[in-house]
């Protein structure tokens, strides 16, 4: 169980928006991590690499800053971690975009196959977290 | 400078995700429970950052380029097809399965828990795996 975070949710939702429309303004390019990470090629890599550096270290900025962070890891076995991150990271290249790349910035230019795919990884993952934690199965 | 703005971009990114609470795959899990304790509080971070965004691609359209870039490069596919559902389905289970997605899942490896390293690794190998079967075509 966690708390309930309307404040800190908003005003954290609002840097990930204002991230978006940086990168979009700046760069013209979207915000979407596991492309940025995702994309083999060397292309662009004058800005991929320094985003993911930026996005690796603020946590580490704000905690030095006496911010409290919460640092959590998933409940659940290796086997199922390991199984969790394939999927993850298969099925964003498949999809083309995760959380970022659909869901803030597809959903902000209404693209509709932004809205379609942020609705379907909603639902199996909200399907996947009740068969953990009310079938029964919690190591799943 | 073109690095700069991705240094910058990340860093607000990551504070973000920090502050909203989203590194934390406990209360993602806690979000996509609504039959249990539900934490509404992934709702406010949507709330928060899609109207944000959206003021950012509104000013886009009505600049020619972007400060850093010749010009926008964004998605350029529109078919509701087989690969973006089936991606997604995909996603979502191992998004449901660990409460993490791509974002918060680096920007928590600077903190080193090997469950972290461990779940970045293999989506890295998911992802490697995905380009093996674009070339295996």
């Amino acid at each position: 169980m966690t708390m309930f975070t309307p404040v800190e949710s908003l005003l954290g939702g609002a840097l990930i928006g204002l991230a978006a429309a940086w990168m979009w303004l700046s760069l013209g390019r979207v915000a979407g991590v596991s492309a940025i990470i995702g994309v083999a090629s060397r292309a662009e890599i004058d800005w991929r690499m320094p985003f993911l550096g930026g996005l690796v270290a603020a946590p580490l900025v704000l905690a030095s800053s006496g911010m409290e962070i919460v640092w959590q890891t998933p409940p659940i076995g290796w086997g199922l971690l390991i199984i969790g991150g394939l999927l993850v990271g298969f099925g964003t290249r498949l999809g083309s975009g995760c959380t970022s790349g659909h869901g803030v910035c597809g959903v902000a230019r209404l693209s509709p196959r932004s809205i379609v795919a942020t609705m379907v990884f909603m639902l199996t993952a909200a399907i996947v977290v009740y068969v953990q934690r009310h079938l029964g199965a919690g190591g799943l | 400078m073109r690095a700069l703005a991705g240094l910058i971009g990340g860093l607000i990114f990551g504070a973000g995700l920090t502050i909203s609470g989203m590194i934390n795959p406990l209360k993602v899990q806690a979000f996509l429970d609504v039959a249990g304790n539900w934490d509404p509080s992934l709702a406010f971070v949507m709330g928060g950052a899609i109207p944000v965004a959206a003021l950012g691609f509104a000013i886009g359209r009505r600049r020619r380029a972007p400060l850093l870039s010749q010009g926008f490069s964004g998605p350029t596919k529109h078919a509701l097809d087989a690969k973006l559902l089936g991606g997604a389905a995909i996603f979502g289970i191992g998004w449901g399965l660990t409460g993490y997605c791509p974002g918060p899942a680096l920007a928590s490896v600077g903190h080193g828990a090997p469950e972290t390293l461990v779940f970045v690794a293999a989506m890295l190998v998911g992802m490697a795996g995905f380009r093996l079967l674009l070339r295996a075509g």
